[in-house]
């Protein structure tokens, strides 16, 4: 009896034609959005969006004026406030991408129904995200809104190098998609602690991105992690293009020019877009072989 | 024959990991599964739980990847061309909630037929059609966390049915359904196989007309419940540890035991005898018994009616009191218990 049939794969029926995208794409979107705005009072769902953030914002300011006695005009204050506000992405974005695994497989019931959709499974988890990315804009909006107008968060609008700016986070967003696919692809696999694996994730690049200090904090043999990462260009470019001066007090990465960090950043997505591909679908051929795709964990 | 759906020892093996002191074990789900569907048929796999029934269905979905063997659907490898294969199916599957309870009820159909391709505007008449036929039209702008499990199992057979696909699996779709709904799904079933078959070939490319389906929809349905099976099905496959035990259309598989004479006993407690007492009596082959609240169920099947002397006679000596006694044409739970030597729920007992 042969227990170990390996499954060949038409690698054709892995990308998916324009039609197949576009519808998968548009009603994955629509999807995400009325479960992120499935709230009883659009009142209470405004009300959350604003306070969620400005709470975490407010944490760390709190924790910042106690360490360094109030030094607001410190260059490691916007540092700190900028990315710990734009690093509301990866919250958003990458785990929102995984998290839809885990909604319509344990909460809806719905994954297999998708599995059994002709439609294309990166695609619609991808559309999914769509919500997460635009309630995650504006609660990075109205953090530095509020950094700017109470907390002495100096963002020269005139100075402001938009170009850089919105590429960059296109570029990001991207990227953090890409990162999101991936840890998709590892919740399929995972039973147990499914629930926590995109916080833990989120939570341990929190630390290697250079979000809320420079890599130097970082010892000598951790560091590679943080260059290996992309976020931490990221962060750095849109540092850049707020507050160019701030980033310029950190060393870690003033030794590169913007279009330098810009080339890392982009030649890193590629390589973790590659990566996200090939995990995605490894781990989606593992789950279909496992019989994990309906898998209901009760956990 | 165009086959809808073929499998060529076709076989499931689960790896269950062990615990800290025990073994890590493999179930055999599936074992040399060999099935020839044709198109317009409608299908039944009947089997008691854990018989390999979802198993089969998960794989033929591409849900789940086989061991061994292949299955195609309408020509394409589940395994290969699972795209190609997912453009032409369906599924529902009963006993569960499953579906966007923040969505109402046409939002969710409307949703599942959008990633189908179906354009809006017939999405919608068919969502109408669908939810009159299974009376559930006054709940179309309804919450469907508001509705009760029948009532979602309802709305999941229409998406399943929404989409007109070339080849539709049901799993289980009765199960808890009350009386009356389930009888509505049974006729629904059938209706819509009949006024299906045969279909005009649709052109390729539009995933929202069922792909290649020239001759007809096809149906395939798991149960354990023995009259869904006959009053549904055009071929019933007999499944029990997955094993395909027989394949026939019902009135072939009964006609197995139409040699048999079938008794069907209603009698006092046993007073320590058993079905094993029984089937050692000549001219009996098989007896089921089934303790009932101060009674019991006994199941006959005889060569001859001369046996049932011997029957009531072992009775008799073991005060053991007749209470009613009706002679009975085969059925296909009779057809079950002679392939397997057990009732589908001693079986599913012993499972248990």
């Amino acid at each position: 009896m042969n227990t170990t049939k390996r499954t060949s794969l038409n690698i054709q029926s892995l990308i998916p034609n324009r039609a197949t995208f576009t519808r998968t794409f548009r009603v994955a979107a629509w999807l995400g959005w009325q479960i992120e705005s499935n709230w009883t009072d659009p009142f209470l769902f405004a009300i959350y969006s604003i306070v969620k953030p400005l709470s975490g914002a407010a944490i760390l300011v709190v924790m910042y004026s106690i360490i360094i006695n109030g030094a607001f005009k410190s260059p490691i204050f916007p540092y700190i406030y900028l990315g710990n506000a734009f690093y509301m992405y990866v919250g958003g974005v990458m785990t929102g991408i995984s998290w839809a695994i885990i909604d319509d497989r344990e909460h809806y019931k719905t994954l297999k129904y998708m599995y059994v959709a002709p439609i294309h499974m990166p695609t619609y988890l991808l559309g999914r995200g769509v919500a997460r990315f635009t309630v995650s804009s504006l609660s990075v909006l109205i953090t530095i809104l509020f950094g700017v107008a109470f907390l002495h968060v100096q963002i020269d609008l005139a100075a402001v190098n938009w170009g850089l700016f919105f590429v960059s986070l296109f570029i990001g967003v991207i990227m953090l998609a890409m990162m999101g696919l991936m840890l998709a692809g590892v919740t399929l696999l995972i039973a147990q602690h499914v629930w926590f694996i995109g916080d833990i994730t989120a939570g341990a690049l929190y630390l290697f991105s250079g979000a809320i200090f420079p890599l130097d904090v970082l010892p000598k043999y951790l560091r590679p992690v943080g260059y290996f990462m992309p976020i931490t260009y990221w962060l750095e470019l849109l540092r850049r293009s707020l507050v160019g001066s701030v980033a310029q007090a950190f060393p870690t990465l003033s030794r590169f020019s913007n279009t330098e960090l810009m080339g890392i950043l982009l030649g890193l997505t590629v390589v973790f877009a590659i990566f996200a591909a090939v995990i995605f679908f490894w781990c989606e051929h593992r789950a279909r072989e496992r019989g994990m795709i309906d898998m209901v964990t009760n956990y | 024959m165009n086959l809808a759906i073929h499998t060529q020892n076709l076989g499931r093996i689960y790896k269950i990991r062990g615990g800290k002191k025990t073994d890590p074990k493999e179930l055999e789900a599936l074992r040399d599964v060999n099935l020839e569907i044709g198109q317009g048929e409608l299908f039944g796999l009947l089997g008691p739980n854990g018989a390999g029934k979802t198993t089969l269905i998960k794989i033929l979905t591409t849900l789940l990847a086989p061991t061994s063997g292949q299955a195609c659907i309408t020509g394409f490898d589940v395994i290969k061309d699972p795209q190609k294969v997912r453009s032409r199916i369906n599924m529902v599957s009963g006993g569960e909630s499953s579906g966007y309870g923040l969505l109402t009820v046409r939002e969710n159909l409307w949703m599942f037929s959008q990633f189908y391709g179906i354009p809006s505007k017939e999405a919608n008449r068919r969502i109408k059609e669908l939810l009159k036929v299974v009376g559930l039209e006054d709940r179309l702008n309804t919450k469907s966390s508001d509705l009760s499990t029948g009532l979602r199992q309802k709305m999941n057979i229409v998406r399943g049915f929404m989409t007109d696909p070339a080849v539709l699996f049901l799993d289980e779709p009765t199960l808890g359904l009350d009386v009356g709904a389930s009888r509505d799904v049974r006729s629904f079933i059938r209706q819509w196989i009949d006024e299906n078959h045969p279909l005009p070939d649709v052109p390729s490319g539009d995933a929202s007309r069922g792909e290649g389906r020239g001759e007809g929809r096809t149906l395939l349905l798991t149960t354990h419940y023995m009259v869904e099976a006959d009053e549904l099905c055009d071929r019933v496959a007999i499944i029990n540890e997955g094993r395909v035990l027989a394949c026939d259309t019902p009135a072939n598989l009964k006609r197995r035991l139409q040699q048999d004479v079938i008794f069907k006993m209603e009698v006092s407690p046993l007073n320590g005898l058993s079905a094993d007492n029984f089937e050692g009596l000549p001219g009996v082959r098989k007896a089921i018994h089934a303790p009932k609240d101060g009674s019991a169920e006994l199941d006959l099947i005889l060569e001859k009616d001369d046996a049932l002397g011997g029957v009531v006679n072992m009775m008799t000596s073991n005060d053991v009191h007749i209470l009613n006694l009706q002679k009975r044409e085969p059925t296909l739970e009779d057809v079950f218990v002679d392939l397997v030597g057990r009732s589908m729920e001693e079986v599913e007992a012993g499972e248990q």
